[in-house]
């Protein structure tokens, strides 16, 4: 969906506010696992949620563990996301994503290393594949439709 | 007459060197052993003594080496026959698991026995593995797969199998223990209850065989799958046993070496059981490492071992009643090995997440078996599973850490 007028998508704080630096930044203040993981949960209180007639077919990551829900946006050169679960820690990683990816044009978005961002957090264990929660899965469909609106 | 050791956690847990490290910087407990078991240090040494003193293909060559490894992967099957006190090992296939053993009847059984308008039940417990493979044989034979409703205690509704049984009903494929809640189905009452309307069963065992003693010839059943890797073994190997006549019917399962008697372009002739079932080389190192298991739990009094399961599967029942918030999903009868819950207002994978970073290994999700989650309107739990080597030590470690992750989540 192309549009021209503001959307809801672009005042997300994750990828406004909220950068990936900023993230990157805080994390590495923490010492503790409980520091680090009460930061996350707070980050997903701060992502806002996908409207409940996006949670079907067309926009469901299916994890064995959790479940992701996507939608997207274009606007004027950079894709926008917005992204839910139904587990917190799920959200707040989410939001490490999005901080990553929001507002970026699509070239951006294909030459970011989402493996180094997620290594240098200490977070590379959510991206595993085992941990089946989705957000791998995710991860994988915003390069594709990065890849078909480059 | 062998000498059996006395039941002592301390000892059994010094057998299984990988619980002896730290997991995110604390002590690990695994409580995952309904998905694999860890292996005690003498089932790796049996595995490396086969790989670096006597490596050979078995069955085939005519050297010394080959003898051997015949030799102990043979004694192997004899060992797991004994194990479930079935009649001869020749009732013994090696299959990669119980997945594979399911898929064998599913698809060699099925092919001769089904037609149109047959039925096949299947619990609403089932794990997909028990499920799957039927729906796949049932379609290519216009056959239906039914499930048999549970209660809301997680028990297999016998009124209702009662109900759905009938001459239409070729196969009963139900599991010993379920994987999601640890349920013990009543399995010696289904097999009477379906053999009257003339149906087989199946057993899915792999929750079974490392809690208790099986017994195919008292159970009365006509199939019995389980895995190597949920028994102190290696993974990759697993056990179909079938009453020796309907195997003898089947037609074979895969083809290539080892399972043919003659070939020839005008038509190709068979090897006997069990090798009929058991094209191309085995997994010799896993049926060897299997043996060295079943060696391992033998040196013990099996009721002594279930005695202490038991008591820890209880203690952590007890422990969940206490700390509130926690709701226990499944409330059998009897149960062996599973302890599933959930903390009412946070995601089970939040809470996995939390107690991976303070060392204790549980499974969170469906299980693989969606149909049963969906009975309870639930998308998943959180499950503790024990094997002989968990304490009640682990328990406290588990509610411990829960209680810690609730004041995150809640």
């Amino acid at each position: 969906m192309v549009i021209s007028t503001p959307h809801p998508y672009t005042q997300n704080p994750f990828g406004t506010t909220i950068s990936a630096d900023d993230i990157c930044n805080t994390l590495s203040f923490f010492d503790s696992w409980e520091d680090r993981y009460q930061y996350i949960i707070d980050l997903g209180k701060e992502l806002p949620p996908i409207d409940d007639s996006y949670k079907d077919e067309e926009h469901i990551v299916r994890g064995c563990q959790s479940q992701v829900w996507i939608d997207s946006v274009y606007s004027e050169g950079t894709l926008w996301f917005q992204a839910d679960s139904d587990a917190f820690i799920v959200k707040g990683l989410l939001g490490v994503v999005l901080a990553a990816y929001n507002g970026k044009a699509p070239g951006d978005i294909l030459s970011f290393d989402i493996e180094e961002y997620f290594n240098n957090l200490g977070l590379m264990g959510h991206l595993s594949q085992t941990r089946g929660n989705g957000l791998r899965a995710m991860v994988k469909k915003i390069i594709s439709v990065a890849q078909l609106t480059d | 007459m062998p000498v059996r050791n006395i039941f002592d956690i301390d000892t059994v847990r010094r057998d299984f060197p990988i619980l002896h490290q730290e997991v995110n910087g604390q002590p690990l407990v695994y409580l995952d052993s309904g998905a694999t078991t860890q292996k005690p240090q003498c089932v790796i040494d049996a595995i490396v003594d086969y790989y670096s003193s006597y490596n050979a293909n078995v069955h085939r060559a005519a050297h010394s080496l080959s003898e051997k490894a015949t030799a102990r992967f043979e004694r192997a099957r004899e060992k797991l026959a004994h194990f479930i006190n079935s009649t001869s090992p020749r009732e013994v296939l090696w299959t990669r698991g119980t997945t594979e053993a399911i898929n064998l009847v599913a698809s060699s059984w099925g092919s001769e026995n089904l037609k149109s308008g047959d039925k096949i039940l299947v619990s609403a417990l089932e794990h997909h593995s028990n499920i799957v493979p039927w729906q796949l044989v049932a379609q290519q034979k216009g056959a239906e797969v039914v499930p048999i409703d549970v209660t809301e205690n997680g028990d297999i509704d016998l009124d209702a199998l009662d109900t759905l049984l009938g001459e239409q009903v070729k196969m009963v494929a139900v599991s010993h223990v379920s994987n999601a809640l640890g349920t013990v189905n009543p399995v010696q009452e289904i097999v009477q209850r379906a053999h009257y309307y003339g149906a087989k069963v199946l057993i899915d065992g792999a929750q079974a065989v490392s809690h208790f003693p099986v017994d195919v010839q008292s159970l009365d059943c006509d199939f019995y799958a389980f895995s190597g890797h949920k028994l102190f073994g290696p993974t990759g190997i697993g056990v179909l046993w079938g009453r020796e006549n309907l195997l003898e019917a089947m037609p074979p399962y895969q083809s290539g070496g080892e399972m043919i008697e003659t070939v020839r372009f005008s038509g190709t002739t068979f090897n006997e059981l069990p090798y009929k079932f058991e094209a191309g080389t085995p997994d010799i190192a896993g049926a060897i490492g299997l043996a060295a298991a079943i060696d391992y739990l033998n040196r013990f009094d099996r009721q002594e071992v279930a005695a202490h399961e038991t008591q820890v599967l209880h203690y952590a029942i007890a422990k969940g009643e206490e700390l509130s918030g926690i709701k226990r999903v499944g409330t059998a009868k009897q149960v062996a090995g599973v302890y599933s819950f959930l903390l009412e207002g946070a995601h089970p994978a939040d809470l996995g997440t939390l107690l991976d970073q303070q060392g204790i290994a549980i499974r969170t999700g469906h299980h693989c078996a969606q149909p049963l989650m969906e009975r309870y309107g639930i998308s998943g739990t959180a499950r503790a599973s024990f094997a002989m080597y968990n304490s009640v030590e682990d328990v406290d470690r588990l509610f411990k850490a829960l209680a810690k992750a609730k004041q995150f989540l809640l």
